[in-house]
């Protein structure tokens, strides 16, 4: 049975450990601080100026100077700090933050990454993410394995215009985890009953196996 | 010295149509929204702005759009403001989309003197590449592109690595909206709605910052001043009705009962 949206959270919260710098990208990512375990604290960046992003605020204590990337109400945790646009880059540019966690459109077998554009369609912006991918030490994409029309989503080459080139260490998805090495994706995890072969199916790009039957 | 004007008109009386505006805020959080409603005002159109975001139909930068005062964006997301599509996508909006750490680096850069700088963000891109879609024609054509940057390898600890070229910007008029300031334009900005607005402030040729508590030099403790005065030329200080006056664009909150759970990692 593939991961249900909780489950993948779930397992991307396993990637972390107790101290490090995270940034996480808007929706899915964001669940994956519900799993970590209680002695793992991470502090969570949030690219518009914040270290130590808390819970959503009680109703009633919500402040309009105190917003996440997504522009939702937050609060902060003891021992937070909050800094200016241009520190808040340098410190994802300068390598500071230990791993980001984010969706993706489509990611290839070189770790190339689409998430902000699809042409014809209205342009939003790429925010942050052309940043983050080349800074954040450990880029993990969290996303369902195929698209909604069943289309693969994890690529010999992207079709959509690149946020980054080479900048995957991780995809974890529904079916399974899968690293970007410089061999090419090797599938190193199968969600619970999900087959191998299901996983290939699924995945428009060769992929070698670092299951032991 | 004192900096303080006496209204929001004459804070921006001298701003001219076909200007260059840097506007501080991110979404909606710590935009100068007083000062924006006076160039709306003023009548001034023309108007190129560089700011992260373009506020939403009502509120912030969308007040100009809205009523078609601005002629080029810069920013690196705008998917708040349907007009701002309408506008992009009929060709009567050129915008300029740029990686948001970049945009802010570009700023910080005009305002202190450094006029371009090397990054890895965007390198393998169609930011570093060229062909991003600046401004339409009224067929839905693309009329102007991005053009391709220049690009160098540098030694980095990982090897040598490719960067891209960016150009700082500098403003004539810098926007910005603090706490608390003084009559020398010490500013200290207040939790997350810091973000853009030091760095707006530093790429005016001329900044003026409207803030929610004037006070007196000497009051604001030196060690805590987020941005020094010579930085902004002009203070407005806002009425409690007009300091009050901000909005939330994702209220989220969660249940009372949980208040003493602690969550979010």
């Amino acid at each position: 049975m593939a991961w249900n949206r909780d489950q993948m959270a779930a397992r991307a919260a396993a990637e972390l450990s107790d101290g490090m710098y995270v940034n996480l990208g808007i929706g899915l990512p964001t669940l994956v601080p519900n799993f970590v375990d209680d002695d793992v604290e991470l502090v969570l960046q949030s690219e518009n100026g914040i270290l130590g992003v808390g819970a959503y605020p009680v109703e009633g204590a919500e402040d309009p100077d105190l917003v996440n990337a997504g522009k939702e109400t937050v609060t902060v945790r003891p021992g937070a700090s909050f800094f200016d646009s241009a520190l808040s880059f340098g410190m994802i540019r300068g390598g500071k933050i230990d791993a980001a966690i984010l969706g993706a459109m489509q990611v290839s077998a070189t770790g190339d990454l689409a998430n902000w554009m699809i042409p014809g369609k209205m342009v939003k912006g790429m925010g942050g993410a052309m940043d983050l991918v080349h800074g954040a030490k450990k880029v993990i994409v969290l996303m369902e394995h195929v698209a909604r029309d069943g289309s693969h989503k994890i690529v010999a080459e992207c079709s959509l215009p690149y946020t980054g080139r080479g900048v995957v260490q991780r995809i974890i998805t529904d079916l399974a985890v899968i690293d970007v090495t410089p061999d090419g994706l090797v599938l190193v995890e199968l969600a619970p009953d999900v087959t191998e072969e299901q996983v290939r199916d699924a995945t428009g790009a060769p992929l070698r196996t670092a299951l032991t039957v | 010295m004192d900096k303080v004007v006496s209204s929001a008109a004459e804070a921006v009386a001298d701003v001219a149509s076909g200007s260059t505006l840097a506007v501080g805020g991110f979404g909606l959080c710590g935009i100068p929204s007083v000062l924006i409603r006076a160039l709306l005002d003023l009548g001034v159109d023309d108007l190129e702005v560089v700011s992260n975001n373009a506020g939403v139909d009502d509120w912030g930068l969308g007040l100009l759009l809205g009523a078609g005062r601005l002629r080029r964006v810069v920013a690196s997301y705008v998917g708040e403001n349907k007009e701002f599509a309408r506008q992009y996508l009929a060709g009567e909006l050129e915008v300029e989309l740029t990686p948001q750490g970049t945009l802010a680096e570009r700023m910080r850069a005009g305002g202190t003197g450094i006029p371009a700088f090397y990054t890895a963000t965007g390198v393998g891109t169609q930011v570093a590449e060229g062909g991003l879609p600046w401004r339409y024609d009224s067929e839905g054509a693309v009329a102007v592109a991005s053009p391709a940057k220049p690009t160098a390898r540098f030694d980095t600890v990982d090897g040598e690595k490719e960067f891209v070229l960016e150009r700082a910007i500098v403003a004539d008029v810098g926007l910005v909206r603090a706490w608390k300031g003084d009559r020398h334009g010490n500013l200290v900005f207040r939790s997350a709605a810091r973000n853009f607005n030091p760095l707006a402030a530093m790429c005016g040729r001329v900044t003026v910052a409207e803030v929610e508590h004037l006070v007196e030099p000497g009051e604001l403790d030196p060690n805590e001043v987020h941005l020094p005065g010579v930085f902004v030329h002009r203070v407005l200080e806002l009425a409690p009705d007009e300091r009050d006056d901000k909005r939330i664009e994702k209220r989220t909150v969660r249940p009372a009962a949980d208040a003493a759970r602690t969550e979010g990692a």
